[in-house]
């Protein structure tokens, strides 16, 4: 609907898209999934085509020219056999190597990623910049930058799609998961919802805008002058009453969460958990699943009252506190 | 295959008493526990629904000849598209072959009176049935809008719609699959006529064997899962919604585990037609029989391990996708197997092109469309950009249709005079087969493109630039449709009109063409005493090793 009508695409633009065979590639994996999309393409056709042109000449060659044609014997052949497991066998280990490196090669986001948060509800997209800036079905980035999503669903799943970047992660109701690429050239790419999320799930598009460095830049500056994710969560923290338990100090009944990020921590129920973002957040709405040993049970749940927006946002805000104890330690 | 009988003389059917004519009134077909009856009321049940599936399948088509939705409110689309999976998947493709096919050849094949438990296998019907009525009542009362897959927690929580009824009916027609299972596997095992030994079983009985497994082994998983998304639905148990302390992936982990096996309850059964049809067709045996017969096990088996495919992008751990995906590798080896041996079969046979073998033909050739395009979804990297879109459409219908409805098609028309007593037109029926195969490439061909395009799948309206695509998609789908119903009305003609067909029309071997079309109720006048291979076929040379 409202994603539908954006870019508009005229006359003879839609007349060359309308044929056209190959999406748009605009990250930096695109090329090398492409690659192998045409490998596997090529060894489809050959194998298509060799079964189709067998079929055809036997077909032909071997047709029953009399009534009572008495056709010579089946021979079964063990070599033949043994040729048609071993060489799709071998195949299918080159492609699944060449696969695989790759997929994990794509899994791990490089560190230097700028972050960008989703949160997915039915029918739209959030996504709040670090900076401060959300948007609604629109995510503005800058061009040859890493980004690292970490999205959360408010209620079904969803899924978070760039076909241009060739990038998809189901987006979880409870839970985050995280994709990240490198756009590689400036433009605007679709964004899709690829997990049918009910009513309006094929409305749950959006687009996606590549942009200069410059260009990032000055529509982060444009707009209202919003707080940075840390300040909002910052307020947050101060007003669902967080900080008179987490007083970042020792009078306080709960710990300090000043560099805790990253850290692992040793459990009440015996685990060690790195806190992550799915630490604080389970910290946040389920209290007793972190509880860490030293400190006073019965910190109250803050599920039904704080949505993954704000869990985003005070997240950020005890990740930034993590990073000024390291600056403060340098 | 039995010598004994191999000179049996047509005997007109009006003149005798055989299974249809020995009875009549509908308490006779209502309360029959002939099997070939049987098969003959799941004929019936299954065309019915294959009738409101393809409707279904028709309005979506439809629908998307325009990006913003041609015909219907999205809201009524998602209803389309989940009626379609539903009825299609779990009350036509599941029960297809097994409970028509399967039921009427069975004990024909090895030469038994009936399978092993008759009462028991009117109940499944009946069950069956009951199924039906419920998934109809569901379509009727409001409809089902969760897809066939009932993700949840959209499908325990959000939807408005009736899941419940759905489920339930999924549920019953369940039983229906593990009674039948079990009665094949019992019938298999213990009804053999003498001298049956295992290698000399007919290939389709090996792959009914390899189904039934899947159908006692799997089904009660779906059962368990679709109780469990009901307890959520309607108590609140906290099984899958996070919300209610439970885990969204869970579900799909159970739901895959008993659908990805089902993928092979639905193509197995169309392999084992497709090893008679060759076979029969080429006047030889096929090649590589054991090869053939032990890669249906194979498959059934590997089947079990591979669901974690589906979720490659839900946030699994990068080991297990690498798990799952080097065992998805494996489940294609023996069906590469099967396509090699069906094709080497065809060498310096005698091959005629009456209409099944046409379709077993197209089977090859689809099947083998089908299963390649597979490799780009067990390769993680390329999955990645193609799940969830229409490549996965375009793939899933390769097998399903152009693989199992294909080889459905092409048994219905090979066994049809034995079950009738009657021919066909033969050349409407090799048109239509061509019909069919022109239509289906037509209609899901463009959909790989539009998958690698990005178009997501269950989208009632798309961005313009797909547009193209999917209007070829829909004239294909109207020449699909067209292919579909000519064979349905030569097919219920030649009931009355068509010529007397004999015992054995096609020459073919097997036990069940050295009696009379249609069968006697009883099948054999005398036990079978089987003193050769399968598919023993006079050869130049006198010998087929």
């Amino acid at each position: 609907m409202m994603g539908l009508t954006q870019p508009v695409i005229h006359g003879t633009a839609a007349v060359w898209a309308a044929f056209q065979l190959h999406p748009p590639t605009a990250s930096s994996i695109a090329d090398n999934v492409d690659k192998l999309y045409y490998f596997l393409t090529g060894i489809t056709l050959f194998f298509t085509i060799l079964i189709f042109s067998i079929i055809f000449v036997f077909m032909i060659k071997y047709r029953r020219r009399s009534e009572d044609e008495i056709p010579e014997g089946t021979h079964t052949s063990m070599a033949l056999e043994l040729t048609w497991t071993i060489i799709p066998s071998l195949i299918c280990v080159v492609i699944f190597i060449w696969a695989s490196a790759l997929y994990v090669r794509n899994a791990r986001p490089p560190a230097a990623s700028t972050e960008m948060f989703v949160v997915g509800k039915q029918w739209m997209w959030h996504i709040q910049h670090p900076e401060g800036p959300r948007e609604i079905d629109e995510l503005h980035v800058p061009v040859n930058v890493p980004i690292k999503m970490t999205m959360t669903s408010q209620d079904v799943i969803h899924d978070f799609y760039i076909p241009a970047f060739r990038v998809k992660k189901d987006v979880l109701p409870g839970r985050y998961t995280s994709l990240w690429f490198e756009a590689n050239k400036i433009g605007t790419y679709h964004l899709f919802c690829a997990q049918y999320c009910g009513t309006n799930h094929s409305q749950m598009i959006g687009w996606v805008y590549v942009m200069s460095d410059a260009d990032y830049a000055a529509w982060l500056a444009g707009g209202e002058k919003a707080e940075s994710m840390a300040q909002q969560g910052e307020r947050l923290f101060s007003q669902f009453g967080c900080n008179t338990c987490h007083t970042g100090d020792a009078t306080g009944t709960g710990p300090s969460l000043a560099g805790l990020y990253g850290k692992p921590e040793k459990l009440q129920n015996g685990q060690t958990r790195v806190v992550d973002e799915t630490f604080i957040r389970d910290a946040i709405l389920a209290p007793s699943t972190v509880h860490v040993p030293g400190y006073a049970a019965g910190m109250p749940t803050f599920a039904g009252q704080v949505n993954e927006d704000q869990v985003l946002q005070l997240i950020a805000y005890v990740k930034s506190l993590g990073a000024q104890e390291r600056t403060n330690a340098k | 295959m039995s010598t004994a009988t191999a000179d049996i003389h047509e005997v007109p059917a009006e003149s005798r008493v055989h299974y249809l004519n020995a009875r009549y009134g509908i308490k006779s077909w209502l309360l029959t526990l002939d099997h070939k009856r049987i098969g003959l009321l799941y004929l019936g049940t299954i065309t019915f629904m294959f009738l409101i599936g393809g409707i279904a399948a028709t309005l979506m088509r439809l629908n998307l000849i325009e990006p913003q939705g041609a015909l219907v409110e999205p809201e009524t689309y998602n209803k389309l598209f989940s009626t379609h999976g539903i009825v299609m998947v779990f009350f036509f493709l599941v029960p297809s072959i097994p409970a028509t096919l399967g039921n009427f050849l069975i004990p024909l094949m090895i030469g038994a009176r009936d399978v092993a438990f008759p009462k028991l296998n009117l109940m499944s019907w009946y069950i069956f049935v009951t199924g039906c009525c419920c998934m109809l009542y569901a379509v009727m009362t409001g409809g089902v809008d969760t897809g066939w897959t009932f993700y949840t927690p959209y499908s325990s929580t959000y939807a408005h719609t009736s899941v419940l009824l759905a489920a339930l009916g999924i549920f019953i027609a369940g039983f229906s699959s593990i009674l039948t299972g079990l009665n094949f596997i019992v019938t298999i095992h213990k009804m053999r006529a003498p001298g049956m030994t295992w290698f000399r079983l007919p290939l389709f009985i090996w792959s009914m064997y390899a189904t039934s497994m899947i159908f006692v082994l799997g089904t009660p998983v779906i059962a368990v899962t679709l109780l469990l998304l009901g307890l959520e639905r309607i108590l609140h148990v906290g099984i899958f919604d996070p919300a209610l302390g439970g885990d969204p992936l869970l579900f799909q982990h159970l739901f895959w585990f008993y659908s990805h096996p089902a993928v092979y309850i639905m193509i197995l059964p169309g392999m084992g037609v497709v090893s008679e049809l060759i076979p029969a067709f080429s006047r030889k045996r096929i090649f590589g029989y054991s090869f053939v017969a032990f890669s249906s096990l194979a498959i059934a088996v590997i089947s079990f391990v591979v669901w974690g495919h589906h979720m490659f992008v839900t946030g699994q751990s990068v080991y297990a996708g690498l798990v799952f995906s080097v065992l998805s590798f494996l489940v294609a080896i023996p069906s590469a197997i099967k396509v090699f041996n069906w094709t080497a079969t065809l060498y310096k046979g005698s091959i005629s092109y009456q209409a099944p073998m046409l379709y077993a033909l197209g089977f090859i050739g689809l099947f083998t469309m089908g299963g390649l395009t597979g490799l780009f979804l067990a390769s993680l990297a390329t999955d990645v950009h193609l799940n969830g879109t229409y490549f996965i459409v375009a793939h899933f219908h390769y097998i399903m249709v152009g693989g199992a409805v294909m080889a459905y098609l092409g048994g219905i028309h090979y066994w049809w005079p034995k079950i009738t007593g009657r021919l066909y037109p033969d050349l409407w029926a090799r048109f239509s087969a061509l019909v069919i195969f022109v239509g289906f490439n037509l209609t899901f061909f463009p959909q790989f493109v539009l998958g690698y395009l990005g178009m997501p799948r269950r989208y009632a309206m798309y961005p313009a630039e797909f547009q193209s695509l999917n209007v070829l998609s829909s004239a294909g789908a109207s020449v699909l449709a067209v292919g579909y119903v000519i064979p349905l009305v030569y097919l219920i003609w030649s009931l009355k009109y068509g010529p007397p067909a004999g015992p054995n029309p096609w020459k073919a071997k097997g036990l069940e063409w050295t009696i009379q079309s249609p069968p006697p109720t009883e099948n054999f006048e005398e036990t079978p005493i089987v003193t050769e291979e399968a598919y023993n076929y006079p050869t130049v040379g006198g010998v087929s090793v």
